[in-house]
């Protein structure tokens, strides 16, 4: 029989009426994952899962009530600690690395018996958009092998695409759910800053940093919402914001939505299939009884360099922790000080676009340059938000592309310094004001360089983004259109 | 651009060692990235506050109770080398 693609309701049901096993349904998975050469896995936890599947089956077994995700295999990417299991970041400098304890997403996993298949490939410390940047390959897209999934959560979108997991754990500091989302046509959601604890979650960009997941619809999305969010003890900066029911307040209409299209995010240059199908998809949006109308926000095209600031700023403090003295790859058995084991062990272990942000940061962090970057930058985040806080007051959510162009072959992002955030321009606008987002499919559009496999082209995202903590509004309007419209069951030939 | 010294400089703030191909390569790299953002001078920021976080939140603090940790060996086992309990780590005078 054939689990790949079902809902998680249709997996809940099929565990509950005993039909399948949850050991059966994790060996499938796994089974799919051996046959599988994306390169989407960094570790795959064989053991551990079919233990953890036979302690779900015996929950399942025993009377009472299961929890939703009981039994039901996920995958995370390699930036989420997981107790016992390898956790590199994509990277050499934690090859080695095993967590002494689990993030509190994977607790919460953990407690609903949810059972892990493994740690996905990514771009190394979450930097980049391709997917490239990583210590162990790049991902392959699941619709043209020769072409990348995007990223930073390059195995998180193939895993789901390709039908290796029901969903992927992810994170989003600048795009990089609803970038891999978009390119391998599943549904990615970055939720509000603050939504979902980042307890446990490798620090990237600390004040950007959001913890979401990809999944096969907006449906199952609200589902895993509803498990994971919420405030933490253990990160002060999740807010008191009671979680809603998000899957029981859905309707199949959007009667009485506004939705502003903002002119600003179709920018020059971007592909015309692209662009072609996000306005077909707002045609779409208006059918179901939205009310369209189009925004501005000038200051759009200035997010890129903000971030191309603030995030290597972030970075370059946060990646101070790796010392080669803890833990993690170290010189320290043939250094001759201790300078040496900073300066060998990190140049060791650190790709070149790690060390690139690490720069880039300590520079414009360095005594006589804050001001004109740091400062800059972080008062033109303060135009951004407000031009958001202007905007929601007159829509309730606004959609627009994703990203500029479908996936791209693999090595465009090379040695590009600047790849990763020309990619997110589309995305990274939304992070710096803390804003929920999803991408979900659109159709598909032919690529400007190049074939694809099939003469439909590659996949297309549609982004719809939220005012903070307006999760519910986007899941509405992700689910309507998901309801009228199939592209989120469309699936590669693997 | 950035000159050859000031890439030194910021690798040696960075505790990371390059090679004399590195320098070169980053020389370039970083300056196509301050290159870049450069164009954000020409926003009008007069009067504009800047902004540290996004979430509002103040004074965000939790119960000051004692909790046992007893994963001490596992945290060790990842450290390169362990003396009665302590990291050991080379002479620093």
């Amino acid at each position: 029989m054939d689990f790949a693609y079902l809902s998680l309701t249709e997996l809940r049901e099929k565990l509950d009426k005993k039909e399948i096993s949850s050991v059966e349904l994790t060996k499938y998975f796994l089974g799919r994952i051996k046959k599988s050469d994306l390169n989407a896995f960094i570790t795959v936890s064989e053991e551990e899962a079919v233990q953890q599947a036979k302690a779900a089956d015996d929950f399942i077994a025993s009377p009472g009530e299961n929890p939703f995700l009981c039994g039901i295999p996920y995958a995370a990417k390699d930036m989420f600690l997981t107790k016992g299991i390898p956790t590199t970041a994509a990277s050499e400098i934690l090859d080695n690395y095993i967590p002494p304890y689990d993030a509190t997403v994977i607790g919460k996993l953990k407690d609903q018996k949810s059972v892990l298949l493994g740690k996905l490939n990514q771009d190394q410390f979450a930097h980049g958009s391709s997917g490239e940047t990583s210590a162990y390959g790049p991902t392959k897209n699941p619709w043209d092998k020769t072409r990348l999934t995007g990223g930073s959560s390059s195995g998180s979108g193939a895993s789901v695409s390709a039908g290796l997991s029901p969903f992927a754990l992810g994170t989003d500091t600048g795009g990089s759910i609803r970038n891999p989302a978009a390119h391998c046509g599943v549904t990615g959601y970055k939720p509000t800053y603050g939504r979902v604890s980042r307890y446990g979650v490798i620090a990237m960009a600390s004040s950007l940093d959001s913890i979401g997941f990809l999944s096969l619809s907006v449906e199952d999305a609200a589902h895993i919402t509803e498990i994971i969010a919420g405030q933490d003890p253990k990160d002060s900066t999740t807010g008191q914001v009671e979680v809603p029911a998000y899957a029981k307040n859905f309707k199949n209409n959007l009667n009485g939505v506004k939705i502003g299209i903002p002119k600003e995010y179709f920018i020059e240059g971007m592909e015309e299939g692209v662009k072609a199908k996000v306005l077909e998809a707002v045609k779409e949006l208006e059918k179901l009884g939205a009310q369209t109308v189009e925004v501005s926000l000038p200051t759009t095209r200035y997010a890129q360099m903000v971030y191309a600031i603030i995030c290597p700023s972030e970075i370059s403090s946060n990646l101070a922790r790796y010392d080669g003295i803890r833990y993690g790859h170290t010189v320290h058995g043939t250094a001759k000080d201790l300078m040496e084991v900073y300066t060998r062990s990190r140049a060791e272990g650190f790709g070149d676009e790690a060390k690139r942000r690490i720069m880039t940061g300590t520079y414009v962090l360095s005594a006589g340059y804050y001001d004109a970057y740091y400062k800059k930058a972080q008062k033109v985040r303060s135009l951004i938000i407000k031009e958001f806080a202007e905007v929601f007051k007159k829509v309730d959510v606004l959609v627009a592309p994703a990203t500029p162009s479908v996936a791209t072959k693999l090595g465009s992002a090379a040695d590009n310094p600047l790849h990763g955030y020309i990619a997110d321009q589309l995305n990274i606008p939304a992070s710096l004001a803390g804003l929920c987002a999803i991408s979900i499919p659109c159709g598909f559009a032919r690529p400007s360089d190049g074939d694809a496999p099939s003469l439909d082209g590659l996949p297309v995202g549609l982004q719809i983004i939220g005012p903070q903590f307006g999760e519910q509004k986007i899941f509405n309007v992700g689910y309507a259109y998901q309801q009228a419209t199939d592209w989120h069951k469309k699936h590669p030939l693997v | 651009m950035l000159t050859r010294e000031e890439v030194i400089k910021i690798a040696n703030l960075a505790r990371i060692q390059l090679s004399q191909e590195e320098v070169e390569k980053f020389q370039k790299q970083l300056s196509t990235i301050l290159d870049y953002v450069e164009e954000l001078k020409k926003v009008d920021t007069a009067n504009v506050p800047e902004v540290f976080e996004v979430t509002g939140l103040q004074n965000i603090q939790r119960d000051d109770k004692v909790e046992t940790a007893d994963n001490h060996q596992e945290i060790f086992k990842n450290a390169p080398e362990m003396k009665d309990g302590y990291y050991k780590v080379k002479a620093i005078l």
